[in-house]
């Protein structure tokens, strides 16, 4: 892996009786694209938030380039931050607010003038610098709240929920903006966001956290398709989770019937949670012997319709581009490497691995 | 919101309200101020400003009055900054602080500042106990000033502090995160945002302050004559309406210059380019 550049060293934060985040650890490397992806209330805010120095952390350490950052406030990190509903300064036009940073820091007219043209352009508002910016559009506003926080050259940029506020369009627009000025500039990229979608599609490596703890941390492909716990599976994507049992390696008992699957290393007759993509079931004619059900309800989405089957007293979701009318039989089939065990967590809010 | 015909007849009650008691008596003192005791036209009265020391007055009155608002100013920043910070809901230490004083007749605690500060009230009292030399308070420009700061403050701290609030804290967090320290954030951000609700606090203290004539009578001890005062006595000891209105229209053109001024700075302060 490349170069760290920011180190969470067992990282707690309480608000009065509420445990925001739970003794988090975390390494961030040099101009990665990192997403913390997770439920509103789950911590990720509050952590972009200590990362920036708007919040002191009750317990553990910050290390920035391996200085100790912890008690530094936020005007001494090299770390710049998008706010959410953008905060531009509203007495003041375009330039003004992208200058506001090199002018404190003391920059030259010239050195400030050659920035402010530098970042209109990485953002693609180029001749904006007169414009009002309380007269910009919420994707403009957005992307002078990029500029402004860009033209610093910071070693880190803080997003937080900066696309939530735009409309769907715009949103895919800015999503693939967002990445082309990561890879453009080498600045490392921390973003936070409730949306799964953006997470997959932007990030290097994505930071799943629930109740204060992360759940866990890797690349698009792996949270996806590899999650390590039933709530990593349902809020990735969608999922059927089930209760199973590990009969052996490569062997799971769902609902009475054991099936093939790929996993190893389980105690034999271990307890798992068992997840299975809707996308991953295929859907067939009645069979003797087979996993068989009743579809309960189809809809369509487009690209593919969201069919519910109930089978052995559980309703399987299934995404599919067959059209199924309610009531039909069906047997349902999935393949081996398509089934992915879980351990099954200790207690309802803890951990199950880490994956730094 | 409503339409031609409700909003005439909505805004009737008020326009005759206007026009019986705030227009009609303008009429009254501009044509007082600029005729003579025939009722002809004539400066005459106007011209006096510049005799009898009037003029001195009136340059003391702005002093003052210019004096007490840079006061309330210094005063009201900190204390509103500090209570905007806090997250809670203050509503009842604002009501407290500043409406409080309110509910007190101003006539009622000028007087009660004239006791403290008299040659043989409660401070020099005090300081008598000690064998300390008496202080001179009362009658002086000092106590004037404590008089109208004590009077108009909170007229400074409530458009202030609403203004504040207004302000949104992470528009101050984007400050920081630029990398300005508290009093660049301050200058460069919190300053020029609550400008408007300082233009407001000025006009709303530097104007009674001008006028006034209770607390320079009561704390200036008829030595210290302002602006109002003369004025005052034209009405009351010398009845003279015309001499009374004159002065009254000059005090009223000062008073709109610096309306003039203030709404000049505030626009000439958004205007300002980079």
């Amino acid at each position: 892996m490349e170069k760290e550049l920011i180190r969470l060293e067992n990282v707690a934060k309480a608000f009065g009786n509420l445990r925001v985040l739970d003794e988090v650890d975390l390494s961030i490397y040099e101009s990665e694209f990192i997403t913390l992806l997770g439920p509103s209330g789950c911590g990720k805010t509050t952590m972009l938030r200590i990362i920036g120095g708007f919040e002191m952390p009750d317990m553990g350490r910050v290390i920035f380039d391996g200085k100790d950052i912890t008690n530094l406030p936020p005007n001494k990190r090299p770390i710049n931050t998008v706010f959410q509903k953008y905060s531009l300064f509203s007495h003041m036009n375009v330039e003004e607010n992208i200058a506001f940073g090199p002018k404190i820091a003391g920059k030259s007219d010239d050195y400030i003038r050659d920035k402010i043209k530098y970042a209109l352009k990485l953002v693609n508002l180029e001749g904006y610098e007169k414009h009002d910016v309380t007269k910009l559009s919420g994707g403009q506003q957005q992307r002078i709240a990029i500029a402004r926080a860009v033209v610093n050259e910071p070693k880190v940029l803080l997003l937080d929920e900066p696309l939530s506020a735009l409309d769907l369009k715009l949103r895919r627009n800015m999503r693939r903006e967002l990445v082309r000025i990561n890879k453009e500039t080498g600045i490392t990229f921390i973003f936070v966001t409730h949306d799964q979608e953006e997470a997959l599609s932007m990030s290097d490596r994505v930071v799943v956290m629930n109740q204060g703890y992360i759940q866990q941390v890797g690349t698009p492909e792996d949270v996806y398709n590899e999650p390590e716990n039933a709530f990593v599976a349902d809020f990735i994507g969608d999922s059927n989770i089930i209760d199973g049992v590990m009969v052996r390696d490569r062997l799971v008992r769902i609902f009475g019937r054991e099936y093939p699957c790929v996993d190893e290393g389980f105690p034999e007759e271990c307890p798992v949670d068992v997840q299975i993509r809707p996308e991953d079931i295929i859907l067939d004619a009645p069979q003797e012997g087979a996993f068989n059900g009743v579809v309960t309800n189809a809809v369509f989405w487009g690209m593919s319709y969201d069919i519910n089957v109930e089978a052995d007293g559980f309703e399987w979701l299934i995404q599919s581009t067959t059209r199924r009318t309610v009531g039909e039989r069906v047997s349902l089939h999935v393949a081996p490497e398509n089934i992915q065990i879980m351990s099954k967590p200790q207690s309802e809010d803890e951990e199950v691995a880490r994956n730094v | 919101m409503f339409n031609h015909g409700t909003r005439n007849l909505l805004l009737t009650p008020f326009l005759i309200w206007a026009g019986l008691f705030i227009f009609i008596p303008l009429v009254c003192i501009v044509w007082y101020g600029i005729t003579d005791y025939d009722e002809n036209f004539s400066l005459i009265n106007m011209g006096l400003i510049f005799e009898r020391g009037y003029l001195d007055a009136l340059k003391l009155s702005i002093w003052l009055a210019l004096i007490s608002t840079v006061i309330c100013l210094l005063l009201s920043y900190p204390l509103c900054l500090i209570l905007t910070e806090r997250q809670r809901d203050n509503s009842t230490i604002i009501s407290l602080l500043f409406i409080l004083p309110l509910w007190m007749n101003s006539l009622l605690s000028t007087m009660a500042w004239q006791t403290i500060l008299e040659g043989n009230g409660i401070i020099n009292q005090i300081l008598r106990l000690f064998g300390l030399p008496a202080l001179q308070m009362i009658n002086t420009e000092g106590a004037i000033v404590l008089g109208m700061v004590y009077n108009f403050l909170p007229y400074m701290v409530l458009p202030l502090y609403i203004t504040l609030t207004k302000i949104d804290k992470r528009i101050l967090e984007a400050a920081r995160d630029l990398g300005a320290n508290s009093w660049q954030t301050f200058v460069r951000v919190i300053l020029p945002l609550s400008l408007p609700g300082a233009i407001s606090g000025i006009t709303m203290v530097f104007i009674p302050a001008l006028t006034t004539f209770v607390i320079s009578a009561l704390l200036g001890g008829g030595k210290l004559l302002l602006i109002g005062n003369i004025i005052e006595q034209e009405f009351t000891f010398q009845y003279d309406w015309h001499v009374g209105c004159a002065l009254s229209v000059i005090l009223m053109i000062f008073i709109v210059l610096n309306m003039i001024l203030t709404t000049y700075f505030d626009k000439s302060h958004e205007e300002e380019d980079f």
